[in-house]
């Protein structure tokens, strides 16, 4: 369905005076959904997770630069395609209630993301989808600050699919909700999974993501370091092949709550070897000097010298 | 919640009348207005010294301000704003038939200045950085440093003089008792004196439409819509208008003031028999009950501008309506 590969984003700005900087946010990004399954993007915030969701969909700032190859159906997605499909055939699901406009009532809202998604106006059966999200009818007569956190978590999971999207791109859709309305929400996107979509899945919560994933891309400092299968992370992680992806497994309370000292790089200063060198036990001198190329495993593939 | 509103209303309006009625008679009082050479003119040789002492005498002149003050506010309170003598009829009169005139000329300007600036806002603030913005934003910077005589000057000079499309003066064709008016033909005279206005104030609306609108499109929801599907001029009409015309209609019905001020010289460009051209009148011939009756007047008009636009919010803003406590 959706295959990223080698994808970068570089943001250009002007310092003092007229001197131009570029600076790489998100680097040599590999990435793929099938339909049926669901991904989950997971790292820690400020690893470039919400610009991989805006660079596929084509929503990125005016002065961001993006490179690589996105290729979803089977053809390339270029920015003219990517008008095209953008609410058709790919819906985004925001993390935050702000994406809803204010000052419209839901019910308009839902029925206009379908509108926009190919389906005639008076066709838009708006009770009917925020039913399947166990959403009272006269919801869609409300306005966004009516809402709860977990309702509009729920409208927003509306707008997403109340047209025929085939992958749905879910940014931090449970953050900040109760573990009850969280994990009806990720219920509902693998019910979406299981009828033929293909979720991508964008968390820093990677213990909640495992819930309902099929895959799990590891994310740090702005790269994928890891592409795993779901039931790689179990135990000790020992089917784990990237040492960061082990230490965010084993930093869960329930698997020994073991920090890894240091901090991420900032992204302008990145390590000019492998991004994790700085942190990791097992560093090498080549690990200071190359980045590691991807190599694939029995489950996807991974970013280090010593796998 | 109301009710409460409208108690602090009226204490503000109030408290406002007051202050103003205190400055503006004091004001009056020690300008070098000499109100019974005023009243008499030409005539002042032919009355002797001893006759102009007496007026002074039965008209309180020598009387200290604050009784003077006193008894006018009396009178004031009363409904009784004094006799104007360049019109020769009470001050109340005078101004409600003139207002009536200049109504019809300031509500022209304000719904073509408001319609008008809005959409040039809109375009400009979508296509913000290109040269469509920087002409209209260019056009709205020049108009705004216009100075409203000037301007109406010009378009006399081009619509009247030069192309004789529009009459020259005046609200009604002279020569024509004010019953048999058209009401074309009122409009006919409103055009030049209406546009004069208008263009003077498209400016404001305008700057300020399109700031709004630059803000609005930066936000999370617009990019959302944009994720959706939308174009920026689809997201602009479903998502950006929504949010931006209640400070727009806000702005411009605090804008009554300037519309007040700016009649005043338009009027008197186009010798428009309105308010405008009343208080011209009243301050070079020293008409000061008719001067005095028209700033309290004013202080109304300006207040129920701003009074309109604070309340739209609570009124129409569900944010604000659903969320007060019932």
């Amino acid at each position: 369905m959706l295959s990223v590969h080698q994808l970068s984003v570089r943001f250009t700005s002007y310092e003092t005076g007229l001197k131009k900087k570029e600076t790489l946010v998100t680097s040599d990004l590999e990435l793929a959904v099938e339909k049926g399954q669901v991904v989950a993007v997971a790292g820690s915030s400020g690893s470039g997770k919400s610009l991989l969701a805006h660079a596929i969909l084509g929503i990125l700032p005016g002065n961001a630069r993006v490179s690589g190859e996105i290729m979803f159906k089977g053809t390339p997605v270029t920015p003219k395609r990517q008008i095209k499909i953008r609410g058709k055939e790919m819906a985004l699901i925001p993390q935050s209630i702000g994406c809803l406009d204010p000052l419209m009532r839901i019910g308009k809202q839902i029925t206009r993301a379908g509108i926009l998604s190919g389906i005639e106006k008076n066709k838009v059966r708006v009770t009917n989808i925020l039913r399947r999200y166990g959403l009272p009818d006269h919801t869609a007569n409300m306005f966004p600050f009516q809402l709860s956190g977990g309702m509009a978590r729920r409208v927003l999971l509306a707008t997403a699919t109340v047209g025929k999207a085939d992958l749905i791109i879910a940014d931090e859709p449970i953050h900040g909700l109760h573990e009850e309305v969280a994990s009806d929400i990720l219920s509902h996107l693998r019910e979406l999974a299981d009828q033929g979509k293909a979720i991508l899945l964008i968390t820093h919560d990677l213990s909640r993501s495992l819930l309902i994933a099929d895959k799990v891309v590891v994310f740090y400092a702005g790269t994928t370091v890891e592409e795993a299968s779901a039931t790689a992370f179990s135990g000790e992680g020992k089917n784990l092949h990237h040492p960061y992806s082990r230490a965010l497994w084993q930093a869960l309370p329930q698997n020994g709550f073991f920090p890894v000292s240091g901090t991420q790089p900032v992204l302008d200063h990145l390590p000019e070897g492998c991004v994790f060198a700085p942190r990791c036990d097992k560093t090498k001198f080549i690990c200071k000097i190359k980045r590691p190329p991807v190599m694939p495993t029995d489950g996807g593939f991974v970013r280090c010298f010593h796998a | 919640m109301i009710r409460q509103l409208l108690v602090k209303k009226v204490t503000h309006l109030a408290s406002i009348v007051l202050s103003i009625s205190v400055i503006s008679f004091m004001l009056v009082s020690v300008s070098p207005i000499d109100p019974v050479r005023a009243y008499i003119g030409a005539d002042m040789l032919a009355i002797s010294r001893a006759q102009k002492e007496k007026i002074e005498e039965r008209w309180g002149i020598n009387e200290p301000m604050h009784v003077r003050y006193v008894k006018w506010f009396t009178e004031l309170l009363h409904g009784n704003l004094g006799h104007s003598f360049i019109f020769n009829q009470k001050v109340t009169k005078v101004i409600s038939t003139r207002f009536a005139t200049s109504l019809w000329l300031m509500a022209a300007a304000w719904v073509i200045s408001g319609m008008l600036g809005f959409v040039m806002g809109i375009v400009s603030g979508v296509m913000h950085g290109t040269f469509v913005d920087k002409l209209i934003r260019f056009y709205a910077y020049m108009l705004a440093s216009t100075p409203t005589f000037w301007m109406g000057m010009l378009l006399l000079i081009c619509f009247s003089m030069w192309l004789g499309w529009t009459p020259i003066c005046c609200a009604t064709p002279p020569g024509i008792l004010l019953e048999n008016v058209t009401f074309g033909q009122r409009i006919y005279h409103l055009i030049l004196p209406a546009a004069t206005l208008s263009i003077i104030g498209i400016a404001n609306i305008t700057l300020h439409t399109r700031q709004k609108l630059i803000d609005v499109l930066q936000s999370d929801f617009i990019l959302f819509a944009i994720s959706q599907g939308e174009t920026i001029w689809g997201a602009t009409r479903h998502h950006g208008i929504r949010n931006i015309i209640l400070p727009a209609i806000t702005i411009q019905f605090a804008s009554f003031s300037e519309l007040f001020g700016g009649s005043l010289l338009a009027e008197t460009v186009f010798a428009y028999p309105g308010l405008g051209q009343a208080t011209v009148l009243a301050g070079l011939k020293s008409d000061v009950p008719l001067l005095l009756g028209i700033v309290l007047f004013s202080v109304f008009f300006v207040f129920t501008g701003n009074t309109i636009a604070d309340l739209i919010y609570t009124l129409v803003d569900p944010r604000i309506k659903a969320g007060a406590p019932k």
